[in-house]
């Protein structure tokens, strides 16, 4: 039953390590505007012309 | 379906989507209502962004005047503006209302295709800002903002940021908290499950584990989490009273000790996990309460009515200059359509005064030379030259801002910080008691556990929780009708008040609809002729005259002339005809009506038009059903002339007040607090924004919340005005649920007290208790939120 003594350890590791992963998109403000991404998606790249690629560069 | 399609699009402008006039601007077999909104479309194409025609059906707006923009070149205005510079490129974030649709997204990001200087742009649906990114020596500000207006985003800049106020808004810290409890939280519930199951002899050598890891869990939820709660209850303690955190702060405090006390000496699991539920719930709710609207502001003040920067005159040179450095002596240069910043003596040119921002009066007045003229009045007609004789902050109307005697904070205690004061010491009777019960049995380790466990289980946690879970339900509610409340301790304000008071212009009347009368006698040949004038204006008298005139046919305009401020004329059909604001050598013709727009053809005075707003709908049975349970009032900054109209609308009782100057209003307010009422504002202009943050409840009216409102605590559309009654009564209702919640919570915790005082509490009882009765509440006020609001016709 030693094993449980490291399950308990991995746990809560792992938990720390998803708290990490929220305070670090919190700060960085990841979720500050959860709706223009949502619609940029929905864009479509330009078919017509060789500006596609600047199009990449800028975003 | 494909040809009902084409029709539509035959009739409206294919860039803005608004009607098209008989002569259209035509490009590339499109038709376009004006010259600027061709002009938009004929960049978009040469730049390849016709795309923002295809996310959206007519996504431009109508093509607003030019703005004048020297001032974006001076360095200090520009430093005030950026948000980060280095060696060669900006960053800056506007505010811009134009924003509403997807294909504005799509443009506003695509910025870098029309100058490749834009190396980026960011937008914030919700907020309605763009943040752009761009090389400083290629493009210049103004000539950045000048594109942006090329293509119809004209950005907001005034004295208050908009922007920064915003950014100031954000409160990341109680996420964070939040985000900390709930981790907490879960934890120490997973490692106190073997204890609630009960434990076998084999399981009993994690016993100490389990309680050391919660005991190491338990110091973050009480210190970091939890910090807030100490930090007002000792700055309520110091100011002698006892607010909601008080009790909150001591149960944070008695769980963390107890917890502490007993994982040490090994007698027992401690209530870590009550500990950590608590602290989450708890934070919960102070996040619901904090939420609040990103798209809307609140607290908005005449800065926001300010451009940023004005022109001054410096020996006969124009030069712009930043709004906080006028200085008293300054000569300003105030052009057609300009803001007065400061209070002024004029010095040269003829004024015309649009004071309708301050004293809602929509008439210009005409101001003669040496006569002072006050902030925010609006030049209309020719620039004029004028000495500033008082800084910006204290001129007349800014003035109103630095009232002392705003209604203070101790007035506006809620139900929750009235009660928590009983609560406490009901609960500290009790505890006190129960140890003296036991120290007279001589038992004192019962004495000292039983004590600790009065305070746990009384927790007022559900008391916290049910004010803010009911209040934010009724905002949403709100929200959906068009009815936007600052936060829910407004709610509670609302539920108070009764006495209403209106302001007339803007808030009885709506600006949308104008009712045109004509003064005089005007044949059909006539109308057409003014008709041909008027089509050639886009002034909004004119707009609204000629949708009155309804004339379908016209003639060509020669000559055509339009002074700013003055009015229209031109040779149409060979006869010479003006429309416009009477001037000196029409006053001779007519001398009994001086408002309106005055019609001359040919040299012969036929009449005037008068355009006024019209009465919102529905008001009749507003004001009967309000005046069932409220006292009613009406204070105009307008002139008498609608006394009769609002007489048939108020009933009898009501006091109806005219040429009411801001100062007045707020006197008016301040006198009726005076003598123990709770006053009910509504208002829209900044003539009433002294009253409205006086006011116990300032509601803002507008046609459209992207305008600019005054400060107020809450912001109502108004077509929704005629559901005042349903809101007011179920701001009445949520108190009732708080209330009928808080004795839900109260049987709750007799029960616990039952056990506590007995000394027997089992942190299993407390753990299990804590939930159950917050689950019972939440459910309790959401429904019964629901029930009441259908009740009230909100749903």
């Amino acid at each position: 039953m030693n094993i449980l003594y490291f399950l308990v350890g991995c746990s809560v590791l792992m938990a720390l390590i998803f708290l990490g992963a929220f305070i670090w998109a919190a700060k960085t403000g990841q979720n500050d505007d959860v709706h223009t991404p949502g619609v940029r998606i929905l864009f479509d790249d330009e078919v017509t012309e060789e500006k596609s690629e600047e199009d990449h560069f800028s975003s | 379906m494909e040809e009902r399609h084409e029709t539509t699009l035959k009739s409206i402008c294919y860039h803005c989507g608004e009607d098209l006039p008989e002569v259209t601007y035509q490009l590339e077999d499109k038709d376009f209502c004006c010259a600027g909104c061709k002009g938009v479309y004929q960049i978009l194409s040469e730049n390849n962004l016709c795309n923002y025609y295809t996310y959206n059906q007519n996504p431009g707006q109508r093509f607003k005047q030019e703005a004048r923009l020297e001032y974006l070149d001076e360095p200090s205005i520009i430093a005030q503006l950026i948000d980060y510079k280095d060696k060669d490129s900006s960053i800056i974030t506007f505010y811009i209302p134009a924003i509403h649709c997807s294909s504005c997204i799509w443009l506003l990001e695509h910025l870098y295709k029309i100058n490749p200087a834009i190396f980026s742009s960011r937008i914030d649906f919700i907020r309605k800002q763009v943040t752009i990114t761009f090389n400083h020596e290629e493009i210049s500000l103004r000539h950045l903002v000048e594109t942006l207006i090329q293509v119809g985003y004209e950005p907001l800049i005034s004295l208050q940021d908009v922007v920064k106020e915003h950014q100031k808004g954000l409160d990341k810290c109680l996420i964070l908290k939040i985000a900390v409890a709930g981790f907490l939280m879960g934890n120490v519930m997973l490692f106190s499950f073997p204890e609630y199951f009960g434990l076998s002899g084999f399981e009993k050598q994690f016993q100490s584990l389990f309680g050391w890891l919660n005991l190491a869990f338990s110091i973050p939820a009480a210190f970091y989490c939890g910090q807030d709660y100490f930090i007002s209850a000792i700055t309520s303690i110091k100011h002698k009273h006892i607010n909601l955190d008080t009790p909150l702060a001591l149960i944070i405090a008695v769980l963390f000790l107890r917890t502490a006390f007993e994982v040490i000496f090994s007698t027992g699991p401690g209530f870590a996990d009550t500990l950590t539920g608590l602290v989450f719930l708890l934070l919960m709710g102070k996040w619901l309460k904090q939420r609040t609207y990103n798209h809307i502001s609140f607290d908005r003040d005449y800065r926001s009515y300010f451009p940023i920067a004005v022109t001054t005159l410096n020996d006969g040179k124009e030069k712009p200059v930043s709004i906080n450095e006028v200085k008293i002596g300054d000569r300003l240069w105030i052009r057609n359509g300009e803001l007065v910043p400061a209070d002024a003596i004029l010095m040269k040119g003829d004024a015309w005064m649009d004071m309708s921002f301050v004293t809602g009066e929509s008439e210009p007045i005409h101001k003669v030379l040496g006569e002072i003229i006050y902030a925010g009045g609006r030049q209309t007609g020719e620039a004029i030259e004028l000495e500033v004789i008082k800084p910006v902050s204290q001129s007349y109307l800014t003035g109103l801002w630095n009232h002392e005697h705003y209604k203070n904070d101790i007035e506006k205690q809620n139900f929750n910080d009235s009660i928590a004061k009983y609560f406490s010491l009901g609960v500290f009777v009790i505890a006190f008691a129960t140890t003296a019960y036991w120290l007279f049995q001589q038992d004192s380790h019962k004495a000292w556990s039983a004590f600790t466990a009065v305070i746990i289980v009384a927790c007022p946690c559900v008391l916290a929780l049910s004010t803010p879970f009911t209040l934010s339900a009724i905002l949403s509610v709100f929200d959906k009708k068009g009815f936007y409340v600052k936060n829910t301790d407004a709610v509670e304000q609302l539920a108070k008040c009764d006495t209403i008071v209106f302001d007339k212009t803007g808030t009885l009347t709506t600006a949308k609809n104008a009712a045109v009368s004509f003064n005089g006698l005007i044949s059909e040949v006539e109308k057409q002729l003014v008709a041909s004038l008027f089509r050639n204006s886009s002034h909004p008298l004119s707009r609204h005259i000629l949708k009155a005139l309804n004339v379908k046919e016209f003639f060509a305009v020669k000559n055509y002339l339009e002074t700013p401020g003055k009015g229209l004329s031109g040779w149409v059909n060979g006869l010479s005809v003006y429309a416009g604001s009477l001037s000196p050598n029409l006053k001779a013709i007519s001398s009994h009506s001086i408002g309106g727009v005055h019609i001359v053809i040919d040299d012969l005075y036929i009449g005037n038009f008068v355009v006024e707003q019209e009465w919102r709908p529905g008001l009749n049975e507003l004001m009967r059903s309000l005046n069932i349970s409220f006292d009613l009032k009406v204070l105009s900054g307008d002139t008498h002339k609608d006394e009769q109209r609002l007489k048939t609308i108020f009933p009898e009782k009501t006091t109806i007040q005219f040429r009411q100057s801001p100062h007045q209003k707020l006197e008016a307010i301040l006198n009726l607090q005076a003598s123990q009422k709770v006053v009910m504002m509504l208002g829209d202009g900044l003539n009433d924004a002294g009253a409205l943050k006086q006011s116990d409840f300032g509601i803002a009216i507008t046609d459209d919340i992207n305008n600019f409102t005054p400060g107020c605590d809450a912001i109502l559309k108004g077509d929704a005005l005629g559901l005042l009654p349903n809101f007011i009564g179920l701001s009445k209702a949520g108190i009732k649920i708080i209330k009928a919640s808080f004795f839900i919570a109260t049987l709750y915790n007799s029960i616990g007290i039952y056990y506590a005082v007995q000394g027997t509490l089992y942190p299993l009882v407390a753990a299990v208790l804590m939930p159950i009765s917050t689950v019972t509440i939440i459910c309790f006020t959401t429904f019964a939120t629901r029930i009441l609001a259908r009740k009230n016709k909100l749903l």
